[in-house]
């Protein structure tokens, strides 16, 4: 069905929907401003106890699992084979490199020192080989040039189709030379996110006694292996459900409901694998008797439950708003996770707390609103989505409200 | 021909079983070294005057962190931060109440340094844990590694730093040791090489054994710290916490090299991808026809 080439989608850019956004994305630009000035102490509810706040928690870690949709669908295309996913490919690329880019941006905000950020990178000397928070530095960066370079395809074609010559010379040469190059860009970009997103979790092991017994585990790096899995997968169905409403796209439910089994089966073995770790470690009885902690633990367990259980009944009928329910269960389970792990479990004592201030979260808002409008304006001038688009010049409202086309 | 999954598969699972085949190995604690520079406080000894606060502030040059009490100015601050390295706090417990120095650790087997990207915390010499700013990006990671909330973050600042006690390094060359240690008057605070230090607590502990309880904090826990603890009521009522013998790197360290394999488990890893995706590169246009 929605095999043919991508194209842009076309249409006009400035809708309510894209306004609103700019509005955030101003808020945000406010926000950040206000802690480039005043710093971070002024700017934000972060303290010595929980030095970690929102943009790292949220905008890094949730965010950097979202944008693992690249990931899985690499995996899915180009390890399992599975051609027919292949439509889906661009704009989970296109997502992931928005979401890594986001990531990048929120670090800046958030180091102390952000000005001296450029030294990672080109002071191998100093390179510390024990750190894991250096292993995931490089790595996401490394991995936002390789979907960057993954996806150049995409921009290659676009300045191919443009008016300018230069810029189509310049496309023609370069766009077999990518295409050659791909199966090894493809390999960095299924290597290097599962060194990081693992990582992510490696990252709180040191916390050690801080962070809770039931979240603590030398499994963390799995587990956030697992959560980028469940993450990127939702965001996959949620991504392709969204486009096709708001910009009046063919569905690709029926392609997206034999995927179903695969998600399910990653978020059952999370679930059992926990369950089977923390009896190991002796730690079963806390799931009843750690009061708050315990309501948290089980909330992400419930959640991701009913994710799986939608996930695999979705595939007989390929229902999009069963699509729609089991994605943004498993993306709220895997970032329920992920911010527990980081902030909710994690307890510095000495009477610390820790609640987002005002800029914080109009920075996040910004920057998820940022990437957002990107993302619209990306996909509506170059190649990114597979099948049919509208004719060009016609009206079309960025809206969920528009009927879809299935 | 094009790969099948199976055919993937079997790829995969042979990448797997070669990264497990070298053997895991544990990375172990890093022990204290004979020279160790350290301090040796005794609770039962501090009546709480703060002159080694005040001689902290002096050695390395800290303005007060003054907050108004009862209207009047003091340098009053509640917990080590931004501008204090060393900080007498309070305790009790139902019958008893005393005071405790917090300062840095210094422990054998630092997390701050484990975790730091570029190394500016790291060991320096005589095992003091050390912080060099030029290779700081302030990313504070040191703070959630540190299982005793030591290294404070410049919060205020627009260029800030992190902040903790070094030992008064800066001092040695002029044949002087920690301040704190210099100024006190009752020897509840006392600098030396952690071996005298663990003796001196030894024999304190031998000469009126009643007067203490829990043993030396810092001898055995987290692997070990240069800074030792002695108290008459135990250690839970200081907000030390309670660590194993291990210290957290090791199994960090352990569990990271486990996955990595130094960098082979990447390498083979990359290769297989990169093997597996070169084969299916026609199936995904091939699909794409069979579909259209």
């Amino acid at each position: 069905m929605s095999s043919a080439p991508p194209r842009p989608v076309h249409g006009k850019l400035l809708t309510p929907g894209v306004t609103f956004l700019l509005l955030l994305w101003g808020l945000g630009t406010i926000a950040g401003l206000y802690r480039f000035i005043m710093g971070l102490g002024a700017a934000t509810s972060m303290n010595d106890g929980y030095p970690w706040g929102i943009w790292i928690a949220i905008d890094v870690v949730v965010g950097t699992g979202l944008a693992s949709g690249g990931y899985v669908l690499a995996f899915l295309v180009f390890i399992l084979n599975k051609g027919k996913y292949h439509p889906l490919v661009r704009p989970a690329l296109l997502t992931s490199l928005l979401g890594y880019g986001v990531a990048g941006v929120a670090v800046a905000f958030d180091l102390g020192r952000y000005w001296t950020m450029w030294r990672i990178p080109v002071s191998p000397q100093y390179w510390s080989s024990t750190s894991v928070l250096l292993e995931v530095a490089l790595c996401m960066m490394a991995y936002t040039v390789v979907i960057f370079l993954e996806l150049s395809p995409a921009w290659l074609e676009g300045l191919a189709a443009g008016m300018v010559p230069g810029r189509a010379r310049f496309a023609a040469r370069w766009l077999p030379r990518a295409e050659k190059a791909l199966p090894f860009l493809i390999a960095f970009g299924l290597l290097l996110p599962t060194m990081h997103q693992s990582s992510l979790g490696g990252l709180m092991m040191m916390a050690g006694l801080k962070l809770h017994p039931l979240w603590h585990s030398g499994f963390l790096p799995l587990y956030f292996l697992f959560t980028a899995f469940a993450m990127g997968f939702g965001v996959l169905y949620f991504e392709s459900i969204f486009s096709s409403a708001a910009f009046m796209r063919p569905l690709e439910n029926r392609l997206l409901a034999t995927l179903g089994r695969y998600v399910a089966g990653a978020i059952l073995a999370f679930l059992a694998l926990r369950f089977v770790v923390l009896g190991l470690e002796g730690k079963l009885g806390l799931v009843y008797s750690a009061g708050r902690m315990a309501f948290f633990f089980w909330a992400e367990i419930v959640i991701f439950l009913a994710s799986a259980v939608i996930f695999l009944r979705q595939g007989q009928l390929g229902r999009p708003h069963q699509q729609l329910q089991a994605a943004l269960l498993a993306m709220l389970g895997g970032a329920l996770y992920r911010v527990d792990v980081f902030l909710i479990a994690y307890d510095p004592g000495n009477g610390w707390v820790y609640f987002p201030s005002v800029s914080e979260i109009l920075v996040t808002l910004g920057l998820i609103a940022t990437e957002t409008v990107i993302y619209v304006l990306v996909v509506r001038k170059f190649p990114i989505l597979a099948g049919v688009s509208t004719p060009p010049g016609r009206d079309v409202p960025a809206g969920l409200t528009e009927g879809t086309a299935s | 021909m094009t790969m099948t999954r199976r055919g993937a598969l079997k790829v995969l699972g042979a990448a797997a079983g070669a990264a497990a085949v070298t053997t895991a190995e544990a990375r172990t604690p890093k022990p204290s070294g004979p020279d160790d520079l350290g301090l040796l406080f005794d609770a039962t000894r501090c009546v709480g005057c703060r002159a080694c606060s005040i001689a902290c502030r002096d050695a390395n040059g800290l303005a007060p962190d003054v907050a108004m009490i009862g209207g009047a100015p003091y340098d009053a601050p509640a917990d080590l931060n931004g501008s204090t390295l060393s900080v007498i706090r309070q305790w009790s417990t139902e019958s008893e109440t005393g005071y405790l120095k917090a300062q840095c650790m210094h422990c054998a087997d630092p997390a701050c340094s484990s975790v730091c990207m570029m190394g500016a915390l790291h060991k320096g010499k005589r095992g003091v844990v050390q912080y060099d700013v030029d290779r700081c990006v302030g990313c504070r990671n040191c703070q959630i590694a540190c299982p005793f909330n030591v290294p404070k973050f410049q919060w205020a600042s627009a260029s800030p730093k992190i902040i903790k006690c070094e030992l008064c390094r800066h001092r040695w060359d002029q044949g002087k040791g920690p301040a704190c240690a210099e100024v006190c008057p009752r020897g509840a605070v006392v600098s030396g090489s952690r071996p005298e230090l663990l003796a001196e607590a030894k024999r304190r502990l031998a000469a009126k054994p009643a007067a203490y309880q829990g043993g030396i904090y810092g001898e055995t826990q987290g692997g070990g710290t240069a800074c030792l603890y002695l108290s008459p009521v135990g250690f839970a009522p200081f907000g030390l916490p309670a660590l194993g013998n291990e210290p957290a790197p090791a199994l960090v360290e352990t569990v990271q090299h486990a996955i990595y394999q130094g960098a082979f488990a990447p390498m083979v890893l990359f290769g297989t991808f990169a093997i597996v995706a070169w084969k299916n590169r026609h199936a995904v246009t091939a699909a794409e026809e069979n579909d259209s």
